[in-house]
């Protein structure tokens, strides 16, 4: 009932936060909330299916180029360009999947590497569909129900409703009986398959809903900036997914959410102050894995735990 | 409320003083925000637009039109996505009215949308063509030139001075080095002269042996494209091949700029190259510019230096014709364009585009007081974007790209 009434407090919060902070502030915590599917959805594999992916901006990164070139090139409205972009990367996680999944541990990460050097590579050399280093601009913002997203508050609420939309999908995802049967596939996978379980299906599912959700992440993430080049593709930018995880806590909901927000306001906010932030964003990594190495929910968690059995 | 940095220095200044807080429009400060880039492999030109900014700043004692300038500085790692970021801080946060930058030409793409949105005034440093082309953004000047602005003048220069029939092109396989070889090799192939090769090695090659081992030997020159410190290192590992003297190296206009000649020996000697600037141009402005910053700094002020303090100049005297009230932005961009304003690169002008009309200079490397310089042995007076073609039939063609104009002289 608790954890109920907490949510609901929180989610009140951040309905207001517009009426409080400045447009710049709205437009971090936007990006924050987009950089929050993309950690959560790293955090399925990751957290509950014990596979470390270093490819996961390859769903970000095409969907929001799919999205892009239906609207620029095909000449595609929003509501028609998205769908097509979510189904298209769904599939392409689909067939990622039955290449990746044929390892685990050291060489799935290797895989999804790879396969997402790939499109990277695919989006810079491919000049006449990408713009290469360019990038593509004049993407439009969708208006739902002829409401314009271009006012950041208006974006700051569409992105808020369909980042809870996600975390909540997840959360059943993960609390449903087949999450249970992917953790179980993350501990012993010889066990789940000798009790009947068919482990690969069970991760390849999972691949696929990760892929998904990073595609939704991606749409939102080409909304808000109207502009997408191949770095949106590249390794730094699925190794900042995994890093987020890893810091907010993996295994857990709350985890990426924090993780993300951490990560966005070192890289959005304090590197206005300091220059020399990525040498900040080092030490904040040291000091999460030297202090709470199972992450910062779990780190604070546990530290709560302790200051109340001893009172 | 909204509680801002800004209020909270203003509340702070007020609780201290116990004075009435004034805010007359004319009195108050006018925000400049200057987009860099400090961090990664741009830095060393994008600390130099800092240096040089602040040294004109300096000179005026941080006024201008009668106004004092505040100086906001947001660096963009070079990464585009995070230009957007950076910008939305400087406009959102610090509140600037007007931007001087940014440098690379995927970071101007990235935030174009956003400084039409915001009607933000720029004056760019970027020289991505289509910025004041094709697509001209109406809140956009740029006072340095766009990536071909000073092949066009190199690829006439290289035919009808230095001799040349045959050559080969090779340049960073990005927009900037695709569009500088396209509009040398168009300008090259109307005289008559044939580009016989066109290589462009990635932006990040460790090693150029591959490509030099490729190079047609038979031509009578090599147009080097190059940015950064490619030129240099190309240019090394050219001469350690035992190709100088067979092939001639001409340059573009970053390809041994000053920031990277002062770490190059005898093996840049002689290499001509064009650009709208050069430390040693003979003018007034320049001569107290490049003496100053040689004197802070111990090293010769380049292209990105004099970018930034020739964008300073346009910026001042716009304010002058306008009165310093950069809050009509309607006047500002009309004064902007029809100014003519003497500057450390000589004198520039605006066409309708927002693109700068100014000279572009041929160089050539020599030694003197035992530094590298590049001295300035020709001057094509007052170059347009559009070289000398009509503009309406210029902007008819696709933009200048890897595959545009066609090489059709092509030898194996």
């Amino acid at each position: 009932m608790t954890r109920k009434a907490g949510i609901a407090v929180l989610v009140a919060l951040l309905a207001a936060f517009p009426f409080a902070a400045g447009e710049f502030y709205v437009n971090l915590a936007s990006q924050v909330f987009i950089f929050a599917i993309f950690a959560a959805s790293i955090n399925l594999l990751l957290g509950y299916g014990g596979l470390p992916s270093l490819g996961h901006a390859s769903y970000l990164g095409v969907a929001a180029y799919a999205s892009a070139l239906l609207t620029l090139k095909a000449g595609l409205a929003n509501w028609a360009a998205a769908p097509l972009a979510l189904i298209g990367t769904t599939l392409m996680a689909c067939f990622f999947g039955l290449i990746a999944l044929r390892a685990t541990g050291l060489g799935f990460l290797m895989l999804t590497l790879a396969l997402s050097q790939v499109l990277w590579g695919t989006a810079y050399r491919w000049i006449a569909l990408t713009e290469g280093d360019n990038g593509l601009r004049g993407i439009n913002r969708p208006a739902p129900f002829g409401v314009s997203l271009d006012d950041a508050s208006h974006f700051y609420y569409f992105a808020l409703a369909v980042t809870l939309l996600a975390l909540w999908l997840m959360a059943r995802f993960v609390a449903s009986p087949f999450g249970a049967a992917l953790r179980g596939t993350r501990d012993q996978p010889r066990r789940m398959a000798a009790l009947g379980h068919d482990v690969w299906m069970v991760r390849w599912l999972t691949f696929v809903y990760a892929g998904f959700w990073g595609a939704v992440s991606g749409l939102l993430f080409v909304y808000y900036h109207k502009y997408i080049h191949p770095i949106s593709l590249s390794l730094a930018n699925s190794a900042e997914g995994l890093l987020a995880v890893i810091a907010g806590g993996s295994g857990t909901l709350a985890g990426p959410v924090v993780g993300a927000a951490i990560v966005m306001i070192l890289k959005n906010y304090v590197s206005a102050y300091v220059e020399r932030w990525n040498m900040l964003l080092g030490f904040v990594f040291v000091a999460i894995v030297v202090f709470m190495p199972e992450g910062v929910v779990p780190g604070l968690k546990r530290l709560w735990q302790r200051s109340r059995s001893r009172a | 409320m909204r509680f801002t940095r800004r209020r909270f220095v203003q509340a702070v200044g007020l609780s201290l003083t116990g004075l009435p807080f004034h805010s007359s429009a004319q009195a108050s400060p006018i925000r400049l925000g200057l987009m860099t880039v400090k961090t990664g492999p741009l830095a060393s030109g994008g600390i130099d637009m800092e240096r040089a900014l602040n040294q004109y700043l300096k000179e005026r004692n941080g006024t201008m039109a009668g106004r004092k300038i505040e100086l906001s500085v947001g660096d963009s790692a070079g990464v585009p996505a995070q230009a957007r970021t950076r910008l939305q801080d400087l406009v959102e946060r610090e509140k600037i009215q007007i931007m001087i930058g940014p440098l690379a030409t995927g970071e101007a793409l990235a935030v174009d949308d956003y400084i039409r949105q915001q009607q933000l005034l720029t004056l760019s440093v970027a020289a991505a063509e289509d910025m004041t082309q094709r697509n001209p953004n109406p809140w956009f000047t740029r006072g340095t030139s766009t990536s071909s602005q000073c092949a066009h003048p190199l690829a006439d220069y290289c035919y009808k001075t230095l001799g040349m029939r045959r050559m080969v092109v090779i340049a960073d396989d990005i927009p900037y080095g695709h569009e500088m070889c396209a509009g040398f090799q168009r300008v090259f192939e109307e005289l008559g002269g044939k580009i016989v090769q066109k290589t462009f090695p990635p932006l990040t090659v460790p090693d150029y042996g591959s490509y030099l081992a490729q190079l047609n030997t038979k031509a009578d020159g090599i147009f080097l494209g190059f940015a950064g410190s490619n030129g240099f290192r190309y240019l090394r590992q050219f001469n350690e091949y035992g190709l100088r003297g067979k092939v001639t190296p001409v340059g573009g206009m970053t390809a041994l700029d000053e920031a990277v000649l002062r770490n190059m020996g005898d093996e840049a000697l002689g290499i001509v190259t064009s650009c709208w600037y050069s430390a040693e141009l003979d003018n007034p402005i320049n001569r107290k510019f490049a003496a100053e910053f040689r004197k802070e700094w111990k090293y010769d002020p380049g292209f990105y230096a004099a970018a930034t303090y020739t964008e300073a100049a346009v910026l001042e005297a716009t304010l002058n014709a306008i009165g310093g009230r950069i809050e009509d932005k309607q006047a500002f961009m009309k004064a902007v364009r029809s100014i003519k304003v003497d500057t450390c690169r000589g004198p520039v002008r605006f066409d309708s585009y927002g693109n700068v009309v100014g000279n572009v200079y041929i160089r050539k490397v020599e030694r003197k007081d035992g530094r590298l310089v590049n001295s300035v042995i020709h001057t094509y007076p007052d170059v347009s974007q559009f070289w000398t073609y009509k503009p309406e039939e210029f902007l008819k063609n696709p933009v200048y790209s890897r595959d545009f104009p066609p090489a059709k002289n092509l030898e194996q």
